[in-house]
This record gives C-alpha cells, structure tokens and sequence, in this order.
C-alpha cells in the first residue's frame, strides 16, 4: 500500500537537548494511524516535522513524495494546503465566529463567491454537528463544541492528510466520544489520511488502523490495536494498563535520591 | 575572589550576546513586517479593522488628555505671559508647545500605553493559544495577515492621533485663557496664526509623530511576537512594551528635535 507519509531516520533536538532519535514510521493513505506515547516524549515535535514547521538534524519526512525539510516557503506552504490540524485546545481565532474560523482558509486561498462558501462552511459545520452555532463566538463554545469547530476548520479544504494533536484532553466522555467518531467518519468519508497524536488508549485503540507507541524520542512498539492489545511488551503493558511503573520510569532521571538527601556522605 | 569576577563578567557576557541577538532578531521582525506588506494595502478593510483597534478607541483618551493639557499649558501660560503685559502670546505658547513636541510626544504616550499593550497582549495570546501556529499549518502568513495590519494601523493612526491631540489641546487653551479668563480672542487667534508656521511646526510635528508611531507599533508588535507563550511572558511582554516605547519616544523626540528645529 502506498504511504502518504514516510519518516525515515530521523533525528531532532531542541538546541542540545536531543528529542527524537532514528524515528521510521510509514503512514499508509487512507489509514488512521495513532502516535502515542507519554507526555514530552516527542509526539507533538514529530507532528510539527510532517508539517514542515521544524527541520530535522537527520533523515527527512517526506509528504506525498515530497522531502518537506527541501521545501521553501512556497512550497511548504502549498503542502500545508492539502493538510489539515486539530490542535490541543482548537487554537480557534478568538476574533471570530464559528462561522468565520471555518471560512477563514477558504477565503485566504480560494477566490470563491461569499454564496459559496457560506454553502461549503455549512457543510463542514453540520458535519461536525454544529450548524446550529455558526454565529457564536469561541468564548461562547464548550471545550468540546470549540474542538468540533477546530475540526470542521481543520477539514474545511478537503485535505489529504489530518493531523490531530492531543484531540481528546480535557473533554468529557460525551464528548469524547463525538470527536472519536468525527476522527473515523470524517477520514473515511473524505478518504483523507489521519495522524492522531494522543495518550488516551483504549478511546483511541477503537477507532485507528495502526498504532506507533513512542518512549523518550523513540518507537519502541508498533502494530494494529488488536497487535497491541495482545502485546506481551512491557512496555506496551504498562501504558495501556496505566501502571505507575516499568519500563517507563516514574522518576525522571537525575541523580540518587540518596545522594541528593547527602545520606550517602553521612554513611561514609 | 577571581571565580566569581570569571562567573559575573561571564554573565555580562551572556546578557550582552542576549541583547545584540534580540535586536538582530527584532530588526529582522521588523524588516520582513515591511517585506511582506503588501496584503495590508491589497486588503485595505484589514489595515481599516485596526486602525478602528489602535486609533479609534483611543480617541476618547487622546480628546480627553489633549483638553487638559491645553487648558495647564493656557493657565501656566497665562499666568507667567501676563507679568512681562503679553498675554495675548498665550495663544501662540500654547498651540507652539502643543504641535511641536507635547501632541507627538503626549499622544505617543498615551498611545503606547492604550494601543501598544493592547497590541502586545493579543498578538502574545494569539501565540500562547496556538492561533499563529494555526495560521501558519494553514499555510497563512501570520507576518503579512496578522502582523502587517496591526503595524500600518498604527502607523497611520498616530499621526492622526497627535494632530486630534494638538487641536484639541489649543482648544482647551482657548476655553481657559479667552472664555475664562478674558484675553482678548482675536488677538489669541491672530498671534498664533502669524507665529506658527505650517511647515516647520506642524508638518515637523506630524513626521514627529509617524516616526513615533512606527517605533511603538514596531515594539508592541515584536514584544507580542517574541513573548513566551505563557501568563507570566504574556505579562512581561506588556510591560516591556510600555517601558521601551515611552524611552524610544523620549530618545527619538530628542534626536529629531535637534535636527528640526535647531538646525544641528
């Protein structure tokens, strides 16, 4: 099958501090692929990588063939036409309704009439079911209402390729569950490809076709959610069970406690 | 202790390499704020929507400040003309004083304060909330959509803004030196009509005020740009704001005094 998305060897660090090490993952068109992994692992650096908006220090991303890193400023900016974003909180323009947050792309790139594009917004907001608040204003919206609007922004171009950053934190299960079945139903109806960065398993292992599970700038698993639920991988058991400890250490790395405390000198 | 002298001239080092690093930053900013210029002229109603922002909802404070200062400039005026038996001059003290330095430089202030914090919060908000992250997956330039804008809105206002300032100010001057204490109101206006001098008082004043319209907008524009996205830079950002425009109004008014009205 052939993939949309292809990470190959790819390193990164902020300044020094290393973030991503050797990461390959191949994100096949069509599919829902989720990259999870613990908070400050590397995900969200990962999803700005495939949008071109970070260079890697090693190994490229390329995009529907295309090595994002090469692309200048044209370039990169007609890729990112053909991607949509769901980012954590909606990151919706606070300056404007509902309305005018879907229509803002379709007004930025496309020189269709006003009639138009009030008929393509109202698509999009319906399909996120909130045709009905199309005049309210962002601080006007529920968390919830405000990530559906994000969505329907985020899909208002058809693209081919739907990155979804955290789309379920702070959201109640109602929902949850909406944006849940939004990110299945709107990736198979447009026939779009999705990346669903997120923590939240068992809501995420029902509806993606692969899953990439990543540790400390690393994939250290990955397969289908029925791979990974059968997984005897430590690892794997111990995020998708949430147990405090294993492989992924509660206590971030640093030196011995005792040693801190100066127990250590008082032994001695 | 030659430790600690090493660690402190590190640090003065390090503060240093900091400043010259933001200040190539900022000029860079400011260099591609004027690159990428065009959509602010190609779609006027956006520069217009921020010209309502900065300008507009700062004309009652500009209205209200010139007034007053007007009417301190006439009695102060007034007060010190009428012992050496001139105080019909008041009329030319007060509309000197008002559009060679205290309109630019006042109703830059003013605008600094009102307009440039408010200019700094949004556009640090709008980064620590991810809305110019947003534009820029979608492919919008958020330099020429967001940024642009803002930055002829306020450019164009100031100048606008100063000569409201000026204007009511002399103004206010009247109502105290003529309709209150009595000086003689066609002498009031002819005197001021003969000592200032359109091109030298007033158009110096308005390129005054441009020049500090660039600089504040420039600043608030950069501070909220270059702002950590949390509460505490958001709010540092604010103040830098403030404190650097009202220097750099101070500095330039200076400078461009001594090349405009004494000849330096």
């Amino acid at each position: 099958m052939e993939n949309l998305v292809e990470i190959k060897d790819v390193d990164f660090a902020y300044d020094v501090r290393p973030v991503l090490k050797g990461i390959n993952m191949n994100i096949p068109r069509g599919k829902v692929v989720s990259i999870m992994g613990l908070s400050g692992c590397g995900k969200t650096t990962l999803l700005r990588l495939i949008g071109g908006a970070l260079k890697p220090a090693k190994g490229g991303v390329r995009v529907a063939g295309r090595l994002m890193h090469e692309l200048d400023l044209d370039g990169l900016y007609d890729m990112r036409r053909k991607m949509g974003m769901l980012f954590q909180f909606g990151a919706l323009f606070t300056d404007m309704s509902a309305y005018d947050n879907v229509a803002f792309q379709m007004r930025e790139h496309t020189g269709l009439p006003e009639s138009m594009i009030e008929d393509l917004v109202l698509m999009k907001l319906h399909a996120v079911g909130l045709r009905g608040a199309r005049d309210l204003m962002p601080s006007e919206l529920s968390g919830g209402m405000a990530r559906r609007v994000a969505l329907a922004r985020a899909i208002a171009l058809d693209p081919m390729l739907i990155m979804y950053d955290e789309p379920f934190g702070g959201l109640d299960p109602i929902s949850l569950g909406a944006i849940c079945g939004l990110i299945r139903s709107l990736n198979d109806a447009l026939g779009a490809t999705s990346i669903v960065v997120t923590h939240d398993v068992q809501e995420t292992l029902a509806i993606v076709d692969y899953v990439y599970f990543m540790s400390q700038g690393a994939v250290v698993t990955h397969g289908t959610p029925d791979d990974i639920r059968k997984s005897g991988d430590a690892f794997v058991h111990q995020f998708v069970w949430g147990e405090m400890d294993g492989p992924l250490p509660f206590h971030y790395p640093g030196a011995s406690y005792a040693g801190d405390l100066a127990l250590e000198a008082a032994r001695a | 202790m030659p430790e600690r002298a090493v660690k402190n001239l590190r640090g003065i080092g390090h503060e240093a390499i900091n400043g010259i690093w933001r200040l190539g930053y900022a000029s860079r900013f400011f260099l591609l704020t004027l690159a990428r210029s065009a959509t602010s002229f190609r779609r006027f109603s956006l520069t217009i929507r921020e010209i309502y922002f900065a300008g507009v909802l700062s004309l009652i404070i500009i209205s209200v400040s010139g007034l007053f200062v007007g009417m301190v400039l006439g009695l102060q005026g007034y007060e010190t003309l009428q012992k050496y038996g001139s105080s019909e001059a008041v009329g030319t003290l007060v509309a000197l004083s008002l559009t060679r330095e205290l309109g630019p430089v006042v109703a830059a202030l003013l605008f600094a304060s009102r307009a440039g914090s408010a200019i700094t919060a949004e556009i640090g908000l709008m980064k620590a909330t991810e809305q110019i992250s947003a534009m820029e997956m979608m492919a919008v330039d958020p330099i020429a959509r967001v940024i642009g804008p803002r930055f002829w809105g306020g450019v164009i206002s100031m100048p606008l803004l100063a000569a409201i300032f000026s204007a009511v100010g002399v103004f206010g001057g009247y109502l105290i030196t003529v309709v209150v204490i009595g000086v003689d109101e066609g002498a009031f206006w002819s005197q001021m009509q003969n000592a200032v001098d359109f091109r030298q008082d007033v158009v110096n004043g308005i390129i005054k005020s441009a020049v500090f319209g660039v600089a504040v907008t420039a600043i608030a524009l950069f501070e909220g740009y270059d702002a950590p996205p949390t509460a505490e830079g958001v709010s540092g950002a604010t103040t830098r704001t403030v404190v650097t425009s009202s220097l750099a109004i101070l500095g330039l008014d200076f400078v461009l005094t001594a090349f405009m009205f004494t000849g330096v």
